[in-house]
């Protein structure tokens, strides 16, 4: 396998009352190996989910109802859609682990963090005795500069700070050195100052380990940031995908323009911010036609029959948008 | 600063909150929220409060308006000293000055629907007639971009956006002269973000609002303010212009907290000043400036006592004994 993972028209749905509602529509994406690759999009998009399918750990009715998930595992290729409970258990924690967005609320309260990362430890090397745990784990709390690693050990989760709880969930993450990180908005419930630290820390560890990083974020800032390929998702689709150079000098697709152009308008001279009108259709309210095109200035009649499909618009940059390309990029 | 019309003058403001223990509540120690706060509020200007989490912007916001109580200092609102006013006097003056939550999913009550979220603040401080308080609150609906049919809806009916249309609403009906927002955009995505701060503008310019913008988010604060203070542990570092202060950081800390955003291109990087360590405990706060224990910068000076605010440019003030 070229990649490190290989998602291929991934479909999720979930029940609303009797009826099957689409959340994510015939989703592809390559992750290789040692690259951070980067998801955005806004709330309801279908970037959650996706992450969430990758450790095939979607909550009920949330289900795949079609596609496949490639993996390169130390045992070789597998369907992560395939595999049985005990197979994903061997996976899930040792091979690909994920962080969360809120620290506070994802390690448990009445455990210390010695035991959390103990239980990842013993769970995959059932044969490690206690000192060897222990060293690792100072090991790993030293690596993401944890201030009195030995302190922090004994310590409960209320007693720490936010920052000092999503270094400890990335600790607790890479302590089995996984191949690929899924991280859902890392760094969404912490401050600037606290998100430099921790953005600054992924991306050392990326470079020492040989880990892939697929980063979920709305900032398009944390992107900027840290990404080498960035996939832009608007109502459950792929709108546009580039390298991130690309993406943001050579934007193509209306709706990554609007979203970069929200943004950027703020430190520019401009009073009035550019807006995209309107909210994300919520799953099982899009249009016949393309997604975005209630919310677009340049919607054509085109546009409102029928669905664009996502197509390479120069070596490496896709886009789902019936204009030409190089107009839109003006 | 003479020449300017001050509508907000507040003076060494200062909250600390009781820290109790034990089955007899003993008073054990105090966090020190806010600590001898002080900045004016000219007429018709948006003046920001920026920090980050816990460095007690949002209780100073609800201390000027006294939501919170303060424990000392004085709070001068069009002449008046807010602290002195009776209970009454009080209720009376709060048509005149209002707040916008945070969170508009929790500060609507999802009990009442729009017609009666909308035209509540007018029944408690007007006498009229049902025609006009229709006429009023249809007006002030439309300004906001919505219909009179959804007047009738409730809040769980409305998307994220819809509701801070609703709370801002809610809140400028009486015509205020003053507002304080407190983090109005934060709980939305970036496209609805940049409506509701759009309609925020046009609103501050057409009732000539005086705003207590408070924010987290430093591009936010940029774009939509003329002056912005800077906290941090309570305490004001820097105030000054808002291109003055984005252009020309003065205070050590302020430009760490400005070189940690993220930069909108990835040919360009931000070059991160990374501050190390965590914020220090409000309750038990360092000796002399707050931010000595995390600043590059730090002299004996700076750990034995506090700095004042001093003007270091016209209009431009910073708390630092380096600067």
């Amino acid at each position: 396998m070229e990649n490190l993972l290989e998602i291929r028209n991934l479909k999720i749905s979930t029940l609303r009352g009797r009826q099957k509602v689409l959340l994510l529509d015939e989703v592809d994406l390559n992750i290789p190996k040692k690259c951070s690759f980067g998801i955005v999009g806004e709330s309801g998009c279908g970037k959650s989910i996706t992450a969430n399918a990758v450790m095939n750990m979607l909550p009920y009715p949330l289900e795949v109802s079609h596609g496949s998930i490639r993996f390169d595992s130390r045992s070789g290729e597998v369907d992560i859609l395939k595999l049985d409970k005990k197979a994903l258990r061997a996976i899930r924690g040792q091979e690909i682990s994920m962080i969360f967005q809120e620290p506070m609320t994802s390690l448990d309260p009445i455990f210390t963090v010695e035991m959390q990362m103990y239980e990842a430890l013993s769970f995959h090397h059932p044969g490690m005795s206690r000192p060897q745990m222990r060293e690792r784990a100072l090991e790993m709390l030293h690596r993401v500069n944890i201030p009195r690693p030995e302190q922090t050990l004994t310590s409960y989760p209320h007693q720490l700070s936010g920052g000092q709880l999503q270094r400890i969930m990335i600790a607790i993450a890479l302590i089995n050195d996984p191949k690929l990180l899924l991280a859902d908005e890392p760094t969404t419930a912490l401050d600037v100052t606290i998100q430099a630290q921790i953005l600054r820390l992924m991306n050392d560890l990326k470079e020492q380990n040989d880990t892939s990083i697929v980063m979920i974020t709305h900032d398009l800032g944390v992107i900027a940031e840290t990404c080498e390929e960035v996939a832009v998702f608007y109502a459950g689709q792929i709108v546009e995908q580039a390298n991130v150079m690309e993406l943001f000098h050579h934007t193509a697709h209306p709706y990554t323009l609007g979203l970069l152009q929200a943004v950027t308008s703020l430190g520019s001279e401009t009073r009035m911010l550019y807006t995209i009108p309107g909210i994300v259709p919520p799953g099982g309210q899009w249009s016949e036609g393309c997604r975005f095109s209630d919310r677009c200035s340049r919607c054509t009649d085109r546009c409102r029959q029928a669905m664009p499909a996502l197509s390479e618009i120069s070596p490496g940059h896709w886009c789902r948008c019936w204009l030409n390309s190089e107009e839109v990029a003006q | 600063m003479s020449g300017r019309d001050i509508l907000l003058d507040v003076q060494r403001l200062q909250v600390y909150f009781p820290i109790k223990s034990g089955v007899m509540r003993k008073v054990v120690g105090h966090v020190h929220a806010v600590e001898e706060v002080s900045f004016t509020v000219v007429r018709r200007e948006v003046f920001a409060l920026v920090g980050e989490s816990g460095c007690g912007k949002s209780t100073t916001g609800s201390a000027i308006l006294r939501l919170i109580e303060p424990t000392g200092g004085r709070v001068i609102f069009d002449g008046k000293d807010l602290s002195a006013l009776s209970d009454e006097q009080l209720r009376l003056k709060r048509r005149d000055m209002q707040f916008i939550f945070q969170n508009p999913y929790a500060s609507l009550n999802p009990r009442m629907n729009v017609w009666k979220l909308l035209s509540e603040p007018l029944k408690v401080h007007f006498h009229l007639s049902e025609a006009e308080l229709r006429e009023q609150v249809e007006a002030m609906l439309k300004r906001i971009g919505m219909t009179p049919d959804q007047l009738t809806r409730y809040p769980h009916q409305f998307s994220g956006g819809q509701k801070q249309r609703i709370s801002i609403a809610r809140a400028l009906i009486t015509h205020p002269s003053f507002v304080v927002a407190d983090e109005p955009v934060s709980a939305l995505d970036v496209s609805i973000q940049a409506q509701i701060l759009n309609l925020m503008m046009e609103l501050q310019q057409e009732m000539q609002l005086s705003l207590v913008f408070i924010s987290h988010d430093l591009n936010v604060v940029r774009h939509i303010s003329n002056r912005v203070g800077v906290m941090y542990l309570g305490s004001l570092m820097e105030t000054g212009d808002t291109e003055d202060v984005y252009r020309h950081p003065a205070h050590p800390y302020t430009q760490a907290l400005l070189s940690a955003v993220p930069s909108h291109d990835p040919a360009h990087k931000s070059r991160h000043i990374v501050l190390e360590g965590d914020v220090p405990n409000p309750a038990d706060p360092p000796s002399g400036c707050p931010f000595h224990t995390r600043c590059a910068r730090c002299s004996e000076q700076c750990r034995q006592s506090k700095p004042e605010l001093r003007e270091i440019a016209p209009g431009h003030m910073a708390a630092c004994h380096c600067v």
